[in-house]
């Protein structure tokens, strides 16, 4: 399906990431509290600039909060974020997507009453540069940057074989088209790191499929880290390199798939403790 | 040429039947077949459909209720009628010194928009209606306390109350509350047109390049647009702004159809006018705007024969319209007429924003 996306990095709006070994995003003793409650404590984690990770655990083990974390809709109250070598302190939700992470919700957010190209147009925001009077009066700068928006949103709906579903209306799309919309948005900010919170939540088998295999066609195009929180088990074990367990605010495993399957403690947290006799 | 799409089609059908609407009450009032009260009415049949539009730009595209539009005109009437008292001399062309005067105003509205703005963006709903409500009274207040006046040693301005010490060849412009008297009456039907015909453009092509976009994303889900980059503040910020200077433009052109203008003129009432014309019309639908602010200034002259009952009956026509348009058993006959006479179903239309 990809394919047809192949000259993609060739395109003006992606710039060239060199491909060098340094972590994308790095979090040290990363936590929050509300009033008291230690929601996430000593969160470290590190992830490559092209690794596919998933962030996984049972339901109120602080998944969505570290996304919040990240994104900076809550600010730490300990530890530091770095993107890319660089200290994320201070920043806020749109600062921190201008430095390289975009994400997706868990409860879709889309702008729905506008049309899916212009979600997508929406997402490409801070790459265009055409003053508001060029837009009023029409001016060069407007027909020349709406060009190159317009095309690059077909090329980035491609993905998903969503280009002609262009002049759609995003609110009416059907769900799964919506979380995958969701996603087009939030590539179309050129991210370095991609936050995807449940993806296949509520999607029908056929498409969770096509999920895996876009995921990492998509971290093979545009060269960018994945970060995902899922339950879906199979999908999870299916794509992630590397999967850090998540229970009661506190990281209680990291590791490949296949050690955190065999994990006793992890197995503890999702299944509870088998009775001695 | 460029293939048209669907939305920059219906823009387009809109500036034409402007233009029409023009050409045929400019046709009919030339031929003197208009009445005395119709012809009085033209003016402010295009303020306040330039008002309706500016309105809907904040309330229907930014999605925040705007209680003290008001205020914006009032700005721009005090301020363009002061720059065209002064500008007497300097500018003799009248639709010259309208013009300049309009833009004067406009300025002016949106500086007011700029300050009124900074605090009242950060809050949201209903609080951000209840702030915009006390700014348009603060704006009212300030001006029926405002005293300008102009002598040969320049301009004065003062609060307090009237201006002592002036010479002899002083001239009083704004005089607190009497407001601005003996006003040069040069507002023309046609400069009304071309003011709408302008704030036509300005939010058709707003709502249709990348700053209209963030706009509406803000609406529809501020938490997403924030994600993905889009400085909200900003954004809020370019449609408050807007929307404020094309109500001074408006308010400049209204203050010079009367001969004396007062703040009384710009209260409460009249920002809840404009905003039954925004809702009557549609959130974001700019031709709603422009047919609900033309029949509704002018319904109430035609109900002038219903005397007592002119504003009971002018009421009841209001919630008729609104239990009418949406009535699901009213909407679906009127689908049904509209299959009989066109033979198709409403297109399902996916571009409806603008």
């Amino acid at each position: 399906m990809l394919s047809k996306l192949v000259p993609v990095p060739s395109s003006a709006m992606i710039p060239d990431r060199d491909i060098d070994k340094s972590p994308i995003l790095e979090c040290v003793n990363l936590g929050i509290t509300f009033g008291g409650l230690k929601a996430v404590e000593d969160f470290n984690l590190t992830i490559g600039r092209t690794e596919i990770a998933g962030l996984i655990g049972p339901n109120g083990a602080g998944k969505t909060t570290v996304f919040n974390l990240l994104t900076k809709v809550y600010q730490p109250t300990s530890g530091t974020i770095l993107l890319d070598g660089k200290d994320t302190h201070g920043m806020n939700t749109m600062q921190v997507n201008r430095a390289g992470i975009a994400r997706t919700f868990q409860n879709i957010r889309l702008f729905s009453s506008l049309s899916v190209e212009d979600n997508v147009k929406i997402g490409m925001n801070d790459q265009m540069h055409y003053p508001m009077w060029s837009g009023i009066f029409r001016l060069p700068g407007y027909w020349k940057e709406e060009k190159i928006a317009h095309d690059r949103a077909l090329e980035l709906l491609s993905i998903f074989d969503m280009q002609d579903l262009a002049k759609v209306r995003a609110g009416s799309l059907p769900y799964g088209a919506q979380r995958r919309l969701e996603i087009v948005r939030a590539l179309a900010t050129n991210p370095s790191l991609l936050l995807l919170g449940e993806p296949a939540a509520d999607v029908n088998p056929s498409e969770t499929a096509e999920l895996m295999e876009n995921s990492s066609k998509i971290r093979d195009t545009f060269h960018i880290a994945i970060l995902l929180i899922e339950h879906d088990m199979n999908l999870v074990m299916n794509i992630c390199e590397g999967i850090c367990v998540l229970s009661f605010g506190q990281i209680i495993a990291k590791g490949s798939p296949a050690d955190i399957q065999s994990n006793p403690t992890v197995i503890e947290a999702y299944l509870g403790k088998r009775k001695e006799a | 040429m460029k293939k048209l799409n669907h939305v920059s089609r219906r823009n387009f059908l809109t500036y034409a039947l402007v233009l029409l609407a023009y050409a045929v009450l400019q046709f009919l009032s030339v031929q003197g077949s208009l009445s005395y009260s119709l012809t009085g009415m033209l003016v402010p049949i295009c303020v306040y459909v330039v008002m309706a539009i500016s309105l809907n730009l904040t309330v229907g595209v930014l999605g925040e209720l705007s209680l003290g539009h008001a205020g914006f005109m009032s700005v721009g009437a005090f301020m363009g009628t002061a720059a065209a008292m002064l500008l007497e001399n300097a500018i003799p062309s009248d639709p010259l010194r309208l013009a300049v005067s309009m833009v004067i105003g406009a300025a002016f509205a949106a500086l007011a928009g700029v300050i009124i703005g900074i605090p009242v963006l950060r809050l949201n709903g209903d609080y951000l209606a209840i702030v915009t409500l006390a700014f348009g009274e603060i704006i009212k207040t300030i001006f029926n306390n405002l005293y300008l006046a102009v002598d040969s040693n320049g301009l004065h301005v003062s609060l307090l109350g009237n201006i002592q010490g002036l010479d002899t060849d002083a001239r009083e412009i704004i005089g607190g509350p009497m407001g601005i008297g003996s006003i040069s009456r040069i507002s023309s039907f046609t400069a009304g047109i071309i003011l709408v015909l302008l704030t036509l453009m300005v939010v058709f092509n707003l709502v249709n390049s990348r700053a209209g976009r963030a706009i509406m994303a803000i609406r529809d889900n501020s938490i997403a647009a924030e994600s993905v980059g889009i400085n909200i503040t900003k954004y809020k910020m370019m449609a408050f702004v807007t929307s404020a200077a094309l109500a001074g433009a408006a308010g400049t052109l209204f203050a010079m159809n009367y001969s004396t203008i007062t703040a009384n003129k710009f209260d409460f009432n009249t920002s809840i006018l404009v905003l039954v014309f925004v809702v009557l019309g549609g959130l974001g639908n700019m031709q709603g705007s422009i047919i609900a602010a033309a029949a509704l200034t002018i319904l109430p002259e035609a109900l002038r024969e219903f005397a007592d009952y002119r504003m009971l009956v002018y009421a009841i026509v209001l919630i008729l319209v609104m239990l009418v348009t949406n009535n699901p058993t009213i909407r679906m006959f009127l689908d049904q007429v509209r299959v009989r006479l066109i033979g198709r179903k409403k297109k399902e239309d996916f571009n409806d924003a603008v």
